[in-house]
């Protein structure tokens, strides 16, 4: 049984003066505890994508489901990470962690030493009572990945979470993100334009072209790269071979597009 | 050379006095324009290069004042203005908010709207003056409309842009975790628009006291609005700027807790 699964996918955007076919006749499958990356140069729809998965947008064909039922049945099952960390303001990082909850209107104390402790385990306790702006980059991407698995979710959808970060930072994250995601058997997609970071981290990549959005290539990861955290990934040898090959097939893409 | 012989505990002292210096210049300079704008108002009366009827004197706003103040006729007047202002104020404010969010809240409602507001807005308000006299009756009530009417439309289109303009991935991050609308108006819209309600609020202090004032000068018997055209009617112009005076220290301290609020509602520790 296929846990997350995508049939025929399309969606195009609407305008005054026409439309756009963002995504055409994606399909793929995953299963419980995996982890996917969708790769492909900007504007290939791949956070349109994401957002169809996550029941954001209604996909103008096709249709998600979540352990069988339909997405919209199950939108607290997903947890969703940003570009940026997107942590409110006005809101100190514990009440920013708690959002989610809150929302679901779930909160009870349980729920609020769960987070505590979340915190404190990726190294935050000194800022708890903190507000956003006093953190930097990676903090705050951490208390957003507090924010996001408090909930508790079956799928993690994650949008580019590491670009906006220092490469030190990134590196950092994606170890600590990994090893959560083990740990706990999350099952994960995510979208990333960074070749080296869909390797280092995922048990399939699916290489998307541009115009309209289409998976062009699938790529399993071997097994030896699976089972290492992404910074010891990034050493080994196989890396390279697989780092080079998709290289040489985005490179086609782009040669396609600009002809 | 002399830097490095100094101490970090030194220099950072250096740095404090430097700023103590410029803050008390700053002070100094603005006492001194404050000081000198009455200073020579009072000596160009007294030597009559200005015509004493018309432009009075310090010295002579200075004693109706005392008096105004023993008799208990300033606190009468102003107690009465400062009500119909601050009634005017929230009144105006608080329903340009709630129209703002009921624009946010239906695209349809607010571009069907969307002219209409327009024109509203350049309309020029205290233009329904008269009417709103009438139809109100000459008293409390439609001086304060006056002072919310001027305001109300300005702010619903300033926060409804505001509104607008937060950032849809505040709202992405909420709708993930499946919140609804009046839920994402309540964590992320409404919150992340205080900088720009806090502005419209600072805006609107002066606009309630232009209609207070107009509204007095239409039907009130009593207010410094009132007081500004009796004076003018009985040729008192000391009187006349005795009232303003006034007006000018009370929306002084009706814009500094607006600046308070502001501090208090943006929690930011960078400024």
């Amino acid at each position: 049984m296929s846990f997350l699964k995508l049939n025929q996918i399309s969606h195009q955007y609407l305008y005054k003066k026409g439309y756009t076919k963002a995504l055409k006749d994606i399909s793929f499958t995953a299963s419980e505890g995996s982890f996917i990356s969708l790769l492909g140069p900007s504007g290939c729809g791949k956070t349109t994508l994401l957002s169809i998965i996550a029941g954001l947008i209604e996909p103008t064909r096709g249709e998600v489901t979540l352990q069988d039922k339909p997405i919209s049945d199950s939108k607290s099952d997903i947890g969703y990470m940003l570009q940026q960390d997107y942590l409110f303001p006005w809101k100190t990082i514990l009440d920013n962690a708690l959002i989610g909850p809150q929302i679901q209107q779930k909160q009870k104390n349980a729920i609020k030493e769960k987070a505590i402790q979340m915190l404190e385990d990726l190294g935050l306790s000194d800022v708890i009572d903190s507000y956003p702006h006093s953190l930097s980059g990676g903090m705050r991407q951490r208390a957003a990945l507090v924010r996001t698995l408090i909930t508790d979710p079956n799928l993690l959808l994650l949008d580019e979470p590491f670009s906006a970060l220092d490469f030190q930072s990134k590196l950092k994250l994606e170890d600590l993100v990994s090893n959560l995601l083990h740990q706990y058997n999350k099952t994960s997609v995510l979208v990333t334009h960074d070749i080296g970071e869909a390797i280092a981290m995922s048990d399939r990549i699916y290489l998307m072209k541009a115009d309209p959005g289409e998976i062009q290539k699938v790529f399993e990861i071997p097994i030896e790269l699976r089972n290492l955290p992404p910074f010891q990934a990034r050493k080994h040898l196989k890396y390279q071979q697989l780092f080079d090959r998709v290289w040489e097939e985005l490179n086609k893409l782009e040669a396609k597009s600009i002809v | 050379m002399k830097q490095n012989q100094l101490s970090d505990d030194q220099l950072f002292k250096q740095y404090q006095k430097k700023i103590n210096i410029n803050r008390l210049k700053i002070i100094l300079w603005q006492f001194v324009i404050f000081i000198s704008f009455f200073g020579l108002w009072e000596l160009s009366s007294q030597l009559g290069w200005i015509d004493k009827l018309i432009f009075s004197s310090p010295s002579k706003i200075w004693m109706l004042f005392t008096e105004n103040l023993v008799d208990g006729s300033l606190w009468f007047h102003s107690r009465v203005t400062l009500f119909e202002t601050i009634a005017g104020f929230i009144l105006g404010t608080i329903s340009g908010i709630i129209l703002a969010a009921i624009l946010w809240w239906s695209d349809r409602l607010s571009k069907i709207l969307d002219p209409y507001l327009v024109v509203l807005n350049a309309l020029p308000k205290v233009a329904l003056g008269p009417i709103i006299i009438v139809a109100l009756g000459p008293g409390y009530l439609s001086i304060i409309m006056m002072g919310a009417i001027i305001s109300v439309i300005v702010t619903t289109l300033v926060v409804y842009s505001a509104f607008k303009e937060v950032d849809s991935n505040f709202t992405k991050v909420l709708k993930s975790f499946g919140a609804t609308k009046w839920q994402c108006f309540k964590e992320a819209i409404f919150p992340a628009s205080f900088p720009s309600m806090i502005s419209t609020f600072k805006v609107n202090v002066g606009l309630s006291w232009v209609g207070v004032i107009v509204g007095e000068f239409l039907v009130a018997g009593k207010g410094l609005g009132y007081l500004i055209v009796y004076g003018f009617q009985v040729f008192n112009f000391t009187l006349v700027l005795y009232s303003l005076l006034v007006i000018a220290f009370f929306a002084a301290i009706m814009y500094f807790l607006v600046e308070k609020l502001e501090k208090w509602l943006i929690k930011n520790p960078d400024n």
